[in-house]
Parts: C-alpha cells; structure tokens; sequence
C-alpha cells in the first residue's frame, strides 16, 4: 500500500512539469499583457513599457520560465502582479472557501444521491424511480449559473430565507482560525458564526451540487441494478438472509464501487462549477479569483493555483483508488 | 500436427463467424431495444424538432432577428419591457428586436456550435485515444511509451478545470463564434481520449482478436478493421451526450462574457447571458433561451442514455 | 402591451418555489437583519481596494475606503465640483502659479494623537518627491506621476521629468509648495485623494517599507495592505481588513476635528463583484447601500421603497475615430457623417440612468470651460448619407471595437450601446465589422494603440478642471486618434501652463470650439453612476465626483 502510494507520487513529477512548461508557454502566449490590466484607461505606452520592464516580462520566455522554476523549487511561488501579495497568501486566503463550497456540494450529491439512487432501482418504475431519473436528467441540462440565478431569486430575495450572497453575514462576531468559516465558529465556540456560514453555504452548494447530484443518482441506481441482477444477491435472499444484511452486505457494498469513482470524478470537475457559482453568489474562493487572474493576465497567480488544482486533482484520483482497496479486497490484492 | 493447424482454423473460422453474427446482432439488438425505449422516443422528437427548426427557423421568423425594429419602446433604464403580444408572441428583446425570429434564428447558431465542438473533441479525442488504445495493445515497448506520453498530456487537460481551460482559450483567440466551438470542443478532448483507448483495451483482450493475432494478420488489419469499429459504441454514445454538454458550456461561456458576440447571429446561450441582467424585470427574457437550452439538452441526453443502456443489456434485464 | 413587471417575475420564481423544494433549513431569519447592531453600516461595493495608502492607489474602489479616512489639503464642496476648505481653510498662488501657499486647519488631530502642522503637509510632499525604486512605477504612484511629474532621483527613462521643486512651512499653520512650471492641475490636483495627509508617525514608521522584495515584482508594501498602520485626520478610521470576505471595517473617530461627525459607529465596505449580487443583497437586507445600480435596476428599487440619489455627471463617453488606420476617416466628410448617423439621444433616452445627457462636446456640462457655441451634428441619416456620398465613401467598411464584460460609470452597458450605434451606421449604408474585445487588457490595448477604426470610451474627471479631460486626448499626436492638428493642439499647451483660472476657462471654450469643428470623435453622452440606499437610512449627499462622506450617513 505504502509503495503504491510512494510510487503514485513519484510518477506525478514528470507530469506536474510538463504541466508547468505548457502552462507557462500556453498564459504568455494570452495577447496583451498585465501592464495594460493594471493600468485601465489611465495607461499609456511608457508606463506599459516600465511595467513590463520592471516585471522583467521583456526578457525571453526561457529566462523568465527559469526564474519561475527557481523560485517555485525554494517554495516560493511569486507574487501576484495584480494585487501584489504573494501568491501563496492570496490562495490560503480563498481556498478554504472553495473547499467549504466543493464538501457541501459533495455532501448534498452523496447524502441525498445515493439513497435517491438506491430506492430508485429498489422500487423500479415506481413513481420515485422515474422522478430520480427525469429529475436527474433535467438536473445535468439546466446551465448552472441559470440555477444560481433561480435560486438566489427565489430563496434569498422573494423569500428571504437564506443570504444572497457572501460567506458570512457582515458584522457578525467570526474569529479566524483556519479559514474554514464553519469550523472556526466551532473551535472558538461561536455557534451562531458557524450557523450563519453555513447559511450562505446552502444555496451556492445546491447550485453546484446539480450535476454531482445527478450523477451519483443515475450510477447509484445503474449499479444497484445491475448488482440485484447478481447470482450472488438472488443466493443470499434464497438463503433467507435477513432483507437487511442483503442490503448492507451484498448489495450496497458492491454497488458503492463505481459511485466511488464517479464521486472522485466529479469532484476534480466540480471546480469548473465552481467558478460560476461563486461569481453568481459573490463567494469569494478560488474559482473566481483565477477567472479574474485570466482576464488580469497576472501570470504568478495563473501558475501557482493552477499547478495546485492539478495537484489537488491528481490526489484525490490517488485517494479514489485507495477506497477502491478498502471497499472491494479484490483490489488489494492486485 | 495436422491436427492443431486445424484446430487454429477451426477456431479462426468460429470467432470469424461469431464476430459477424454477434457483432451484427447486437447491434441489430440494440436498436431494436433503443425503438422500444420511451426515453429514446422523446430524445429522438425533441431532436428532431430542433433539427427542424434549425433548418427552417430563418424561413418561417416573422421579423428580422437583428433589426431593432421596436427600439423605441424598450426602456431598459427605467426596466420598461415589452412582453408577449399579439405581434411578437415571445415579446422584445432588449434592444426592441423580436424575441420570437431570434429564438427561431438561433436555433441553428446553437446547433452549430453543438456539433460542430463535438465533432472536433470527438475528431481530436478518438485520435489521440485511438493512436494510444493501439500502440499500447499493439505497439510494445515503444507503443507502451507513446502511450504514457500521450496519456499523461491528457492527464495534464483534465487536470485543468475544463471551464478555466476554455476560458483560456478564448482568451488567446480572441471572441467570436470560431473559439467559441473549439474551447468547447477541446474541453471534450480528453474525455474521448480516455474512452476510446480505454474501449479499444477491452477489445484488444477479446477472443477474437487474440485468434486473429495469432492467425498472423496483420497488426494494422486488426486495429483498423476489427479493434477499432468495435471499440466506437461507447465513443458514439458519449458524443450525443457531449452534445448536451457542449450546448451548455457555450452558454456558461457567454454568461462569462466570453460567447460569440456578433449580434447578426442570434444564439441561445447569449440571449440568456444578456437576459440574465434583466430577470427581475423581464424574466420572459431569460425563460425563452433557458428553456430552449434545456430542452434541446435533455433530448440530446435522452438519447444518449438510451443509446447507453441499450448497448449495455445488463442494465436492462 | 407595455410591461414593466417585477411582479410578473416574482409570480413565476414563487411558482418555480412551490415545484422545487419545501427547503427543510427554511428556519426564520432576522428580517431586520443590519448585521446584529443597528450602528453598523454595510455599503456594497464592487471591487476590492488595492491598498489602504491613498498615495499608492488609483482606482475608485480604493479611495471610496480611504477617503473617509484620509484626508485632502482641498476639497469639493458636498454634490458639487467646486473647490472648497479641506485640511486648508485658505489657499493662494503667486502670479506665475508656481508658488501655493496653503493656510491650515486648526485643532486637526490624527488618529494616533499627531497634530497637523505645515511641517507635516511637506513631509508627506517629500515623501512622494523621493520616493525610489518600486514606488517610481507608474502602478503605485500614477497620480503623482500626472500632477507633479518624477521624483527626486528618476531610476527610469520613462518616468516624466519632475515638476515638483520643494516645500516649506514659514510657520505652524502655513505650507508653501513650490513647482517647477505653472500647470492646469494646480490647484485641482492638490484635492486628490492620492494627496491626502498622513500622520508624521505613519511616515517614520513605515519610511523603510519596500513595496517589493525581490526587484521584479509589484508588490504593495505590507503596511499599505494592513488595517489602522497609517494614521489619517478623518472621521472614520480603517480597524480591520479582511480580504477573504472582502470586507473593510472602518470605526468612528471621535476626535474628529471637522463639522460633519461621523453618524455611525461602524462603516464597512464590503466587495460584491457582480451588478446583480449587490442588487440582491440589499435587497435581502445584507447591505445598506451601493453603487453603479444597473440602470434596469433603478425604478424597480425605487418602487421597493429603496432610495436611489441622483449624482450630477462628471464624465463623457465618446466614439473615438483612429485617423491613421482608416484613411476614409482622414476626411472631415466622413467623420460629420458619422457623428449625423449617431442617434445619441435614443441612447440617453432608454440606455443611460436617470441624469445622462447627450453630449455635445468632450467635457460635461459641469466642467468650467464648457462651451454654449459648439459646432452640435443632430441625428440627420439622410444628411449623414448625403456627406458620405460627397466624401466619395459610400461603401465604407468600418472595424467598430467595443469591450465584453465590463460596467462604466460613464458607460453602462457597452455591448448594448454598441448595437444600437451599430445599427444606426449601418442604416446609413456603412458596413461594420465587429470587434469585441474583453476590457482589460485587450481592449485597452487595442484602442491606445490605434488598432481600431472606431471604438467606445470614455473618462471620468479627477477634478474639476477641463484639462483633466481634454488634455488626456488631445495635447499632442496620440495614436488612439491618430490626427496632428497644430491648433488644437497649440490651444492646449497654451493652457496647460497658464496659470490665472478665468484666462484658463477662456481658452478651454476655445479648444472645445476648436474640437467640434474638426471633430476627432463622437462625444456621445453623460451619464451619472447610480447609487442605491435602503429606506432606513439618511444617505450621504451625492457627489458628481463619486466622492461620497460616508460620514453624513446615519440610521434613521
């Protein structure tokens, strides 16, 4: 197991370089350049030239891949060109608030996707079944950011039930621990700041959570299926095993295993959505803070958040596979 | 000895036959589960209603989708709109344009860039997977590398949130409907990659082609002529759903501003993105190319699910 | 049938409601929700501020924050654009213009107890004047750069020579700055934001605060990026930052010396990017207050009962023309065509908030030196064909540039603007090609450079002085416009340096003749930035400039 692991991240080296080569050749190759973003209409020609000249972007890309690469192997991933704080800063500041994001949305498709999943093949062409599946359906072709849209309207401005937008309410009493709004209400025992974030955490997560979601229901329901369909299952109820250790035993566990990966699937893509759904709800993480750096042209933070997605998303694929072993023994053994 | 050449003949001229039959039928099979599907049926309709209108929408608008016909009774400053009405039945646009010829109008915008990005991520995809799939199976030592350096490449494409990725692209290109349907098209790239190569893997460890390996065929025959054609079931099942997809990630581009913005070329997901901005006032506006979006997606994804579960018996029993 | 329907909305999202889920975490949220404390005032804005040293900053975002920290040696009066007593209760020149004398406030404390002394306004004048390194780049000193050219020690070629000569206090109370050449910028300049005064402990403290640590970033030093490390005289002053709600908190300062005492104890900004958000939040309560309202927006919160003051317009949008690129623009028949092709006030009149006006000349109304006898070109298509048929130019194919995903202050809705125009040019028979670009830095990059034949932009001034406008056009060959007209361009140098204000104005009205004759571009309109406020509070009295004193604001 160890091994496996040792030698998973090993082989992640050369693919994270080759990522960083083509990233840094791929966002220099964005027309215009910071100058211009920093400047707005106030700019003229020799203020973009001291810029650049000052950023050191006139000198040849190699040169400046070097330094980056210099940089980056003493741990240190530049600053910001627009904000001027260092780079690393201004991703702690916003991950925690799109992994906050990334777990409600996760925890709203596997909480209510599985056993949506599982009684729908339970109940096969039973009103609950064909709901799940038209629902999820519609779930996977409504655009996200017209969900957002939806759902702000109707939940936090005709309603008024739960906040517009934000992570926390302003003027509430929130001491910053670990960046994680809802744990650190926890830890300083201030319950009603942990409440609150997980207000604003609602409907953001129901946004994102429309494609997860469906998706777990329509896997859970296929693989349900298809494991009721065993000889296995069909033995045991004959056996006259009792309904729930059917269930629990036989068929939920083996069925879990492709949910599992699609949960890991989903979650590398759930940054994508990400991205709208914090623009549409204001919630300041990491999705829409590379969207600006993009249009900004600022290349540090293009390159540092990037390559910490990538990594991210090479991990968890990593730790997919290590549930795989703990749910199936066959796995293991291999 | 003469005993084994016969054998290997015989086993030859089995698969050979078990192919051709097998192969045929299955195919015959699923079509004649997918006509029988409900889910099927409905995909089918809206696509073809949508295919329709795609075809005819500019003959049978009423008005012209771009003249600004009603400018001067659409007040967005002071969230004046004109909704539905006898003479435009899906109201005005923002800028006093009939909503209805440009729902009609768009339609065809949509489909392009639909299949058109799918088309190209399908065309990039089952390349790059294709020429992995085979050098893995086929290819040795040197075919093993080739497929770890392409494989890791597609790696590094999925690595990168596909949004930002066409975000990005869009940036280099500059906007306009062209770069619209490549970001699309390449954020489907390695999804197809995977999947052919994944397929073309399975087959690869098929009886038949392990006969027919063994029957000295040529390794191109194999791949072309039999690893191949058999791996593109889930590929061509994957491509109608990407349509969906690629309909929705145009519109999520425009919503990012990022969209094809010639207005001489009405398209949905634009209309949605510039509706958005007036929904409280106008949601008629937003409902129309939301609508639209939807359910041309959800006949795309009916289909394709259809398709899926009619190749795949076991989720049928 | 004409519709204007919040209603009709909100039938079809409750319909929507009822479908989707009886949500099981509806559990009662405060409906006056004002944040827990009734003193707390919540304002909305739409970007984040770059630092917390005026000096350092250029944006709206960032003086919206510091200005009700810091203040000005001069000031504009409440809603207008008049100069008026900031720290200075008196200010005068020599004849030539290059001496300002600047009488002071008395009994003008800072937040960490310092008094305001003449001895301090050089200090702070010194500070900018030998600013080094990083701080020399345009990013972190532009507006130093614009006002009082270099620095002591200029470490680039590019960097203005400059203007600034020294300063000195003959007494306690008097602060005498000396420049080089007489400009247009004096005595408005000294009004900016970026001039404001801090307290002399904030300078020793921070005096060796690199803004970069390696040499080839822009960072902004840490101090500027810390909440309460620079002590201003304002009524407000900055306690805490937190950039990952992107809020800032600023807490009443008691001793503050001005008449206008701070009317809540807690102000804080808080960053809602998106036009909609803002909308909403206050809407739901979240926030008192915001700007740039979406001009769509205006009657539906205003039928809520939300009040929506309107500003006077301090800005212009105009359609510039690059001569170099397309020689048919060259042609004044041409241009007149286009200007006579252009509806503006179909613009003004369902586009533009409540307050624009059509242009008529590259300044607004409200600039002095704005002319009453400018050539004007009515919306006339057959005449605007006519020219073009004269000009030999029937089938002109014109590249028309506009940005994607961007909100003005002077220009809402650029996409939409740019249809409309679009389509009047084309009724004219000029064909146009397309080019929307995203704002930055593609468009901006695009447009400076003269790589487009026609393209959308406009200004907002600093002050109030017409060469803030007109001499950031047109005081020499620019490629945006790609022209040399000796005149315009002699009028300009003329005033740059002429120091008596009334001969100024003169020859501000002369230029602006002068401009609408040759017509380089189209001005197309003013348009004030709406600004949105819940019905509970007093808001503060609005200002052309965007300058608002959030001090005037209270809880009803």
């Amino acid at each position: 197991m160890l091994r496996l692991v040792v030698r998973r991240l090993l082989q992640l080296i050369p693919t994270l370089f080759g990522l960083t080569v083509l990233l840094f050749i791929w966002i220099h190759r964005l027309p215009g350049g910071p100058a211009w973003a920093l400047l707005g209409e106030r700019g003229n020609e020799a203020a973009r030239r001291q810029i650049e000249e000052q950023l050191g972007l006139d000198e040849p890309l190699w040169v400046q891949y070097g330094r980056w690469l210099r940089r980056l192997l003493q741990l240190d991933l530049g600053n910001s060109i627009k904000t001027g704080q260092p780079v690393w800063e201004e991703f702690t500041l916003r991950f925690p608030a799109t992994v906050e994001l990334g777990l409600t949305a996760l925890v709203f498709a596997v909480v209510i996707g599985i056993p949506l999943g599982y009684f729908a093949a339970r109940r096969r062409g039973s009103w609950l079944d064909v709901t799940a599946v038209s629902g999820s359906l519609v779930g996977i072709c409504v655009p996200v950011f017209f969900l957002a849209m939806i759902l702000r309207s109707i939940f936090a401005v005709n309603l008024g039930w739960l906040p517009s937008g934000g992570r926390l309410t302003t003027g509430i009493d929130a001491t910053d621990v670990t960046g994680f709004a809802v744990l650190d209400g926890l830890l300083t025992g201030e319950f009603d700041a942990s409440w609150d974030a997980v207000q604003h955490l609602i409907l953001p997560g129901l946004a994102l959570a429309s494609i997860p979601l469906a998706v777990v229901v329509r896997i859970t329901r296929a693989s349900v299926l298809e494991v009721l369909s065993e000889d296995y299952v069909r033995t045991a109820e004959s056996k006259g095993l009792r309904k729930s250790v059917v269930r629990g035993r036989h068929v939920l566990r083996n069925a879990l295993l492709p949910v599992v990966t699609t949960v890991g699937l989903v979650t590398g893509s759930l940054l994508s959505g990400a991205v709208l759904t914090e623009s549409a709800f204001s919630f300041g993480g990491i999705g829409s803070f590379i969207r600006q750096a993009i249009s900004d042209r600022d290349y540090p933070v293009l390159m540092g958040f990037i390559l910490f997605i990538a990594l991210v998303y090479v991990l968890i694929n990593l730790l997919v596979d290590l549930t795989y072993g703990l749910i199936d023994p066959r796995v293991r053994v291999n | 000895m003469a005993t084994k050449t016969e054998k290997i003949d015989r086993l030859a001229e089995l698969t050979a036959r078990r192919e051709t039959v097998t192969g045929g039928s299955l195919w015959v099979e699923a079509f004649r589960r997918l006509r029988s599907s409900k889910m099927a049926l409905i995909g089918v309709a809206i696509m073809a209603l949508f295919v329709v209108i795609a075809l005819i929408g500019p003959w049978i608008a009423p008005h012209n989708p771009t003249a600004q016909i009603w400018r001067d009774e659409v007040f967005t400053n002071r969230g004046e709109f004109v909704g539905p009405r006898g003479e435009n039945w899906l109201g005005l646009d923002h800028l006093g344009r009939d909503q209805l010829s440009r729902m009609l109008v768009g339609a065809r915008q949509t489909l392009l860039v639909g299949v058109v990005s799918t088309v190209l991520g399908f065309a990039l995809g089952a390349l790059i997977g294709g020429v992995s799939g085979a050098a893995l199976a086929f290819g040795g030592r040197a075919g093993q590398r080739l497929d770890t350096v392409l494989m890791r490449f597609i790696d590094m494409m999925l690595a990168m949130p596909s949004l930002l990725l066409a975000v990005s692209i869009a940036a280099v290109m500059g906007q306009s409907l062209t770069t619209v349907m490549i970001a699309v098209g390449v954020v489907q790239v390695p999804i197809f990659a995977r999947l052919l190569r994944g397929s073309m893997l399975a087959q690869a460890n098929a009886d038949y082609v392990l006969a027919a390996r063994a029957l000295g065929v040529r390794r191109r025959r194999v791949v072309l002529g039999h690893v191949l054609p058999n791996s593109l079931g889930p590929v061509i099942v994957q491509s109608t759903l990407a349509l969906a997809t690629a309909i929705i990630e145009a519109a999520a581009l425009s919503y990012l501003g990022l969209g094809n913005p010639d207005a001489a070329q009405p398209e949905w997901g634009v209309m949605l993105a510039q509706a958005e901005r007036f929904f409280d006032e106008a949601p008629f506006m937003a409902i129309c190319p939301a609508l639209g979006i939807i359910v041309t997606a959800l006949g795309f994804t009916l289909l394709g699910e259809a398709m899926r579960e009619a190749l795949d018996p076991k989720l049928r029993s | 049938m004409r519709i204007a329907r919040p209603r009709a909305a909100r039938m079809f999202v409750a319909a929507l409601a009822i479908g989707l889920i009886a949500s099981g975490c509806a559990s009662e949220r405060d409906d006056d929700e004002s944040g827990g404390d009734s003193e707390v005032f919540v304002f909305g804005a739409a970007g984040v501020p770059a630092a917390l040293d005026p000096s350092l900053g250029s944006d709206g975002e960032t003086f919206r924050v510091t200005r009700q920290a810091f203040e000005t040696l001069l000031d504009h009066e409440p809603g207008g654009t008049e100069l008026v007593p900031g720290l200075a209760r008196e200010w005068s020149s020599n004849e030539e213009g290059t001496e300002w004398t600047f009488q002071l406030q008395e009994g003008v404390t800072f937040h960490d107890g310092e008094e305001l002394t003449g001895e301090v306004v050089c200090q702070n004048f010194d500070r900018w004047y030998n600013w080094s390194g990083t701080y020399q780049n345009t990013t972190l000193s532009y507006y130093w750069q614009t006002v009082f050219g270099g620095f002591a020690e200029n470490e680039s070629e590019d960097t203005p020579e400059p203007n600034y000569v020294g300063c000195e206090a003959p007494d306690e109370l008097t602060a005498t700055i000396t420049v080089a050449e007489p400009s247009a910028n004096y005595p408005g300049g000294f009004s900016l934001q970026s001039f404001a005064i801090h307290s002399p402990k904030s300078l020793e403290a921070y005096a060796e605060d690199d803004p970069s640590g390696e040499g080839e970033d822009i960072t902004f030093p840490a101090y500027s990026q810390e909440a309460g490390a620079l002590a201003g005289t304002g009524p407000f002053r900055v306690t805490e930052w937190n950039k990952g709600n992107g809020e800032v908190t600023l807490e009443a300062f008691d001793e503050y010396w001005g008449e206008t005492k701070p009317g809540v104890d807690q102000l804080v900004f808080r960053t809602i990017p998106e036009e909609s958000a803002r909308r909403q939040a206050l809407q739901a309560g979240d926030i008192h207050g915001f700007d740039l309202v979406a001009p769509a927006d205006v009657r539906t919160l205003e039928d809520e009962g939300f009040q929506v003051p309107v500003r006077g317009v301090f800005n212009i949008l105009y359609l510039g023309i690059t001569q170099d690129k397309q020689p048919a623009l060259g042609d004044i028949q041409v241009r007149q065509a286009i200007a006579h092709a252009l509806d503006r006030q179909n613009i003004v009149d369902t586009q533009l908030p409540e307050g624009g006006v059509r242009a008529t000349q590259f300044i607004p109304d409200t600039v002095a030196g704005y002319s009453e006898n400018v050539r004007t070109y009515e919306h006339d298509p057959e005449l605007a064909q006519q020219l073009l048929a004269e000009a030999g130019a029937e089938d002109l194919t014109l590249e028309f540039c506009y940005p994607t995903e961007v909100t003005r202050p002077y220009m809402p809705a650029p996409a939409d603007i740019y249809e409309l125009l679009r389509a009047d040019l084309e009724a004219v028979g000029v064909t146009i090609e397309p080019r929307p670009l995203t704002w930055n830095p593609d468009y901006q990059e695009a447009t400076r450079s003269g790589g487009c034949d026609i393209y959308l932009l406009g200004w907002t001034g600093d002050f109030n002085e017409a060469y803030n406008f007109l001499g950031t056009w047109f005081d020499g060959y620019q490629q945006e416009w790609g022209f040399e007209n000796e005149e315009i361009f002699d009028l300009l140098t003329e005033v740059r340096q002429e120091p008596d204000v009334a001969a100024r104005e003169a020859l501000y009205q002369e230029a602006n003749e002068a401009i609408m004759e040759f017509l380089p571009g189209v001005p197309i309109s003013s348009s004030p930035p709406s600004i949105a406020f819940s019905p509970d509070v007093n808001p503060p009295t609005v200002s052309p400039l965007t300058q608002e004193n959030f001090a005037e604001v209270s809880f009803k």
